[in-house]
């Protein structure tokens, strides 16, 4: 069997679920070795937190060039892993900093790269759904040794418990990797509710909030959702842009999706119709997103969810 | 100061979007410029503008780089009449279906020799949406890689750039010496219309056509290959009830009876 590296990813000093489910899909195509890139002294303390999914082994690089100089030396040093390891393929999460790793990676390895797979089978064919998931794709890299980003969420990840020995690996880190430098890092800013991809019901808002979110929010708060928007929306300013579901935003497949007052252009769709049920509120009945939701109310959002919040409230309690 | 700005023609992201075998099927829809690239356009713009401005025969210029079939000229147009300089339209049967590997090392060899202090680009196309052209630009030129910035500031005389990073991670402060490669967010400005005088005007300015062997690139195909493309079937409509008092109460029963809650 040959080996499959994978990076580990971490959310504040601890392994994510993200990370098993990266190595669920290595453990098909041969032996995980979870790559830890780590501040120098740190690194022992960062593996220990890699307690699940079907590792083989664990190899742990120190450098305070990762959090210097950020991308540009994660992706050497995971490079040179691969090429040390003889890798078989290199599978990383599929968010802005794993698929610019992975970008970097195959050109220093001359490597072939597919992004955002939703699954990769045991012979390294990774499925992609396309155009906001109106399409499947299956494929294949052709040329060097496959560099894959994984859509975290996507995957039944296999939680068994690792206990995989460490090793330290030793890398070189170039000037050519160092050429921007990170003076400052903040982390993201919790706002109490969670991450919109990561989140298993989002209740998104629209032009039919007419700037108002409260019934929105009050509503994702009782379901422990994320807040989404609609473009009508962020681009009147009454939803952040970095909230944005679509075509130009970000694609969500949570387990419910509400949306309120939107009415589902095609650019909307593309970022949502592959959630598992989606629950439509909005006053116009020739909405086009009622043409593809599970349950559907035609009627005024700000009558409509703060009854539901209520009923719910009372249900809960 | 040389300003280089990577752009896309692409399908419309308001139309349908289909594949024609193992590729997007580009003849039968709109194709517009990248939305996500009018931020990168007027991010140089705005650059330029802070120092000067980019007037024929100054030291600022800004050049839109495009690589893509003759009809992306459409595209480069609006860019242009945006107020860029001139533009380079790489365009060759051999680049179709070339990969972000292929279309990196074609714009990384023609910002070398345009002789370029800065690229800026979208964070990624609104069709392929890999959002790794940046990076792969940055590793072949072995650029400083500044990207997902929702802020830019550019110091010309001292030849430093800085950029805040915004990402799910967090927010970076970043900070190198030019050259650099920039990629931006779209919360980082509202691009400008064009005017009439800038329509006017961009239909006087150049388009160099260029294929890849004055490019000096050798044709290479690409290193991941669909296999397969099917669409997946339609959803289909199900309950919608009309309120008439009692719908927050019908969506709270639904949401129980699907155990959502």
């Amino acid at each position: 069997m040959s080996t499959v590296i994978i990076l580990a990813d971490f959310q504040g000093g601890v392994a994510t679920k993200t990370t098993a489910e990266l190595a669920t899909v290595g453990a098909r195509m041969g032996d995980v070795c979870a790559v830890v890139m780590a501040p120098v002294g740190q690194g022992a303390a960062l593996a220990a937190t890699v307690k699940q999914g079907p590792i083989t082994s664990i190899a742990i690089v120190e450098a305070d060039d990762f959090t210097q100089h950020g991308v540009a030396a994660v992706a050497e040093a995971l490079a040179q892993v691969a090429q040390a390891k003889s890798a078989g393929a290199i599978l990383v999460a599929s968010h802005a900093f794993g698929k610019e790793v992975a970008a970097r990676v195959a050109i220093t390895l001359d490597s072939g790269i597919i992004t955002d797979a939703v699954d990769v089978a045991s012979d390294k064919v990774a499925t992609q759904l396309i155009f906001g998931g109106s399409t499947t794709v299956h494929s294949t890299v052709t040329h060097g040794i496959p560099v894959i980003t994984l859509r975290p969420n996507s995957v039944e990840a296999d939680f068994t418990a690792s206990s995989a020995a460490t090793e330290n690996i030793a890398v070189t880190i170039s000037d050519r990797a160092k050429k921007s430098t990170i003076t400052a890092t903040q982390p993201p800013v919790k706002g109490g509710r969670p991450e919109l991809t990561e989140a298993s019901i989002v209740v998104s808002g629209g032009r039919g909030t007419g700037g108002d979110f409260a019934a929105v929010e009050g509503f994702a708060d009782l379901l422990g959702a994320a807040v989404g928007a609609s473009r009508a929306a962020t681009d009147a300013g009454w939803y952040p842009h970095s909230h944005q579901v679509g075509q130009t935003g970000k694609t969500v497949s949570p387990q419910l999706y509400v949306a309120c007052g939107i009415s589902g252009a095609i650019q909307h769709r593309a970022g949502m119709q592959t959630s598992k049920t989606i629950v439509v509120v909005n006053k116009d009945p020739e909405a086009p997103l009622f043409e593809i939701c599970d349950f559907g109310v035609v009627g005024d959002l700000f009558a409509v969810l703060p009854q539901a919040t209520t009923a719910m409230a009372a249900q809960k309690s | 100061m040389k300003i280089a700005v990577c752009v896309k023609q692409v399908p419309d992201s308001w139309a349908e979007k289909k594949m024609i075998g193992s590729r997007l099927d580009r003849e039968g829809v709109d194709a517009v410029l990248n939305d996500l690239d009018e931020y990168a356009v007027e991010e140089a713009l705005r650059i330029v503008e802070a120092h000067g401005g980019n007037e024929e025969g100054g030291p600022h210029t800004v050049t839109i780089i495009t690589m893509g079939p003759e009809r992306a000229t459409e595209a480069v147009r609006k860019a242009l009449s945006m107020g860029a300089n001139d533009a380079i339209l790489i365009s060759d049967s051999a680049l179709a279906g070339s990969d972000a590997l292929a279309t990196s090392a074609v714009l990384a060899k023609t910002i070398t020799d345009g002789g370029f202090d800065l690229v800026i680009c979208g964070t990624e196309s609104t069709d392929a949406r890999m959002s790794v052209i940046p990076a792969m630009l940055s590793a072949r030129l072995g650029w400083a890689q500044m990207t997902f910035a929702s802020k830019v500031d550019v110091d010309p005389a001292a030849s430093t750039i800085s950029i805040t990073r915004v990402t799910e991670a967090g927010v970076d402060s970043i900070t190198a010496s030019l050259p650099a490669v920039v990629s931006v967010v779209e919360k980082i400005n509202e691009p400008r219309y064009p005017s009439f005088k800038g329509i006017m005007a961009a239909k006087k300015k150049t388009i160099e056509s260029r294929d890849l062997a004055t490019v000096g690139v050798s044709p290479v195909s690409a290193w991941s290959e669909v296999k397969d493309a099917t669409l997946r079937p339609a959803r289909s409509a199900g309950v919608i009830v009309t309120d008439s008092g009692d719908g927050g109460s019908a969506l709270a029963t639904f949401l129980a009876e699907k155990k959502l809650i």
